[in-house]
């Protein structure tokens, strides 16, 4: 009887161990069924968090949106590399808009010298232009990815000058000299890679090149020839690159990959498609839009290595799966559209 | 042989739970029993209806043959045979013939006049199945959380479910489980080569008794657990393993839905030094 109470007092112990930390979910669940009955390819939510998740993610309120026509911007303002076939009205709509989903508190002075409104005497200036530029080639050219939705100002911005979820290569945490404290990248866990041991900046890996390949199973059961194929450390990459879209759009594996072959396009999700053109796009914006723009940025935005601020699937996602709850702000701001 | 040494001892009548004398024979060497008559009723049928399941289904590979549980939109309720209903009756059968075969393991104990650690043991390998295909489908709301009966389809619904949270070696209770099970088989291992040592000697030496078992085991590892304690510690393992088997995966959905590394962030904020 003493070891039987023994045995009933440690698994109540353990239990009360695991009861007591913090971050536990409770029925009901929302899950949404993603394949063939029984296969288990399954969305599952915790509809308090979502609710929580859905309030940060309202669109703001839309300006009265202006008639098209009257006199053009670039009869009245100097200086407008971009958005030059608006008019005026739409121009300043959008000004407003930009001020209200950019820089709500800091107002036009955060990019505009207030005695001189055409000078480019303020980095923000060039820089907006060139994410007018951005948005628009997103609308236009990544239809596969964004859709009919598209993306505005807020999708990254969020009234936040600097969106969250950018990133900058991670020089990684103070260590000791010398080869014990070489962490290889590896074990500091981080919400990029879903608190694992797995590296934790797969993003200069992956996000700021063009090519670099992310699949990692064999086509074949044997490598072709030795050293052929994926590596462990690569194989970690790009698990580490899946963790950062998982936790940025808030979906499980199971959201795009039926887990028992990760790779086979046909055992897979459209999402995974939406996806793939996701990561192109992300290599995109990266390659082309920010890094050519990191002279123009002062050396305090600049990152611990000297670069500049890049996007991930985070910036715009920022936690759901389609931005904003796929809440179609474009169509109430056609002036980004026509930003080219 | 050793079958027949008990024989006289278990071949009493009484201490059937259920029916009196109604099935309290043998035929042959097995009891029946009134649980023994359910548990054949229940396999046969399970089995009868797996196999019309089967033919009902794309194919006859013994390895693909799938018993798909409902479309989640059927809730708790009743799906169409052919639409999952044959997986909720083939469950039903499932645990009617492994509740019942525990309850024959009961009346059999009870002939023998021992305790019952056989059917408490085995009733926690009934606890896992039954967590899996009713407990968590309750808490979730769908029969279709179960798994699906098919050698392949079921190890794709523990993969997928696993990577429904990322990584599910980080859940905390799938650690113990499998830590059980592990040193569960260890432990077997232990056991089973010294006892086939000690009852299999060279050639002209006699059969070695707990003695030499114990002192072999002293010697390697500096401890013995002992003939009666080796067995306690074996039911602990295994009842160990299939508990913490049905805690993992209960928790996984009703009470946790994120990635399972994440659990692990209370060590991370951990105020002592974060």
């Amino acid at each position: 009887m003493k070891s039987v109470l023994w045995v009933v007092g440690i698994f109540a112990a353990a239990f009360v161990v695991m009861v007591a930390m913090a971050g536990w979910d409770r029925p009901p669940i929302d899950i949404t069924q993603g394949g063939y009955r029984g296969l288990a390819m399954e969305h599952v939510v915790n509809p308090r968090r979502e609710a929580l998740v859905k309030a940060q993610n309202q669109l703001p309120e839309p300006f009265d949106p202006v008639e098209p026509g009257g006199p053009p911007a670039t009869e009245i303002y100097t200086n407008i590399p971009v958005l030059a076939d608006l008019s005026q009205e739409q121009f300043d709509r959008l000004m407003l808009g930009i001020t209200q989903w950019v820089s709500p508190e800091q107002g036009c002075a955060y990019c505009h010298d207030e005695e001189k409104l055409e000078a480019d005497t303020k980095y923000t200036k060039p820089v907006s232009a060139r994410m007018l530029q951005m948005t628009a080639h997103i609308n236009k050219e990544w239809k596969n990815h964004v859709g009919e939705t598209g993306v505005t100002c807020y999708t990254c911005h969020r009234g936040k000058p600097v969106p969250d979820g950018i990133w900058f290569t991670d020089p990684g945490p103070p260590a000791a000299k010398g080869a014990a404290g070489n962490k290889f990248g590896h074990n500091v866990p981080t919400p990029d890679n879903g608190s694992t041991s797995l590296p934790y900046d797969p993003f200069t890996t992956f996000l700021k090149v063009d090519d670099k390949p992310i699949r990692i199973i064999p086509t074949k059961a044997l490598p072709p020839t030795p050293g052929a194929g994926a590596t462990i450390r690569h194989t970690e990459e790009s698990y580490s690159l899946m963790m950062h879209i998982s936790g940025a759009l808030g979906v499980n594996c199971t959201y795009c990959h039926n887990s028992r072959s990760f790779f086979a396009w046909d055992q897979s999700t459209p999402q995974r498609t939406t996806a793939w053109h996701g990561i192109n796009l992300v290599r995109e914006l990266n390659t082309k839009f920010m890094e050519p723009l990191t002279s123009t940025f002062p050396a305090n935005r600049l990152g611990p290595t000297g670069d500049v601020a890049k996007v991930s699937c985070a910036t715009c996602h920022q936690g759901v799966a389609k931005p904003l709850y796929g809440a179609p702000m474009l169509a109430q701001y056609p002036e980004l559209d026509a930003a080219k | 042989m050793a079958l027949l040494n008990f024989e006289r001892k278990y071949r009493v009548r009484g201490g059937t739970l259920i029916g009196g004398d109604l099935f309290d024979f043998w035929v042959g060497p097995f009891y029946v029993g009134f649980f023994g008559v359910t548990t054949v009723f229940f396999t046969a049928l399970g089995t009868a209806l797996i196999i019309w399941g089967a033919a009902l289904g794309p194919t006859w590979n013994i390895w693909q043959i799938s018993i798909a549980p409902p479309d989640l939109e059927y809730g708790l309720g009743m799906a169409p045979l052919r639409e999952g209903g044959l997986w909720q009756i083939i469950t039903f059968c499932a645990l009617g013939a492994f509740v019942s075969w525990a309850l024959r393991q009961v009346e059999i104990s009870r002939k023998l006049g021992m305790g019952l650690h056989i059917p408490f043991a085995f009733s926690f390998a009934i606890l896992a199945y039954f967590t899996l295909v009713v407990v968590r489908p309750v808490l979730l709301g769908a029969w279709g959380h179960g798994f699906p009966y098919g050698i392949f389809s079921h190890l794709d619904w523990v993969s997928n479910v696993g990577y429904q949270y990322l990584h599910f070696h980080y859940n905390p209770a799938h650690m113990l489980a499998i830590t059980f099970f592990f040193t569960n088989a260890l432990a077997l291992a232990l056991h089973g080569s010294v006892i086939l040592s000690a009852t299999n000697p060279g050639e002209g030496e006699v059969v070695k008794g707990a003695e030499h078992e114990n002192t072999f085991f002293r010697d390697q590892v500096g401890y013995s657990i002992g003939t009666l304690g080796i067995h306690r510690l074996g039911v602990f393992l295994a009842v160990s393993a299939a508990f913490w088997s049905a805690v993992c995966i209960v928790l996984s959905g009703p009470f946790w839905t994120r990635g399972w590394p994440e659990w692990w962030n209370w060590w991370l904020y951990h105020p002592v030094w974060s």
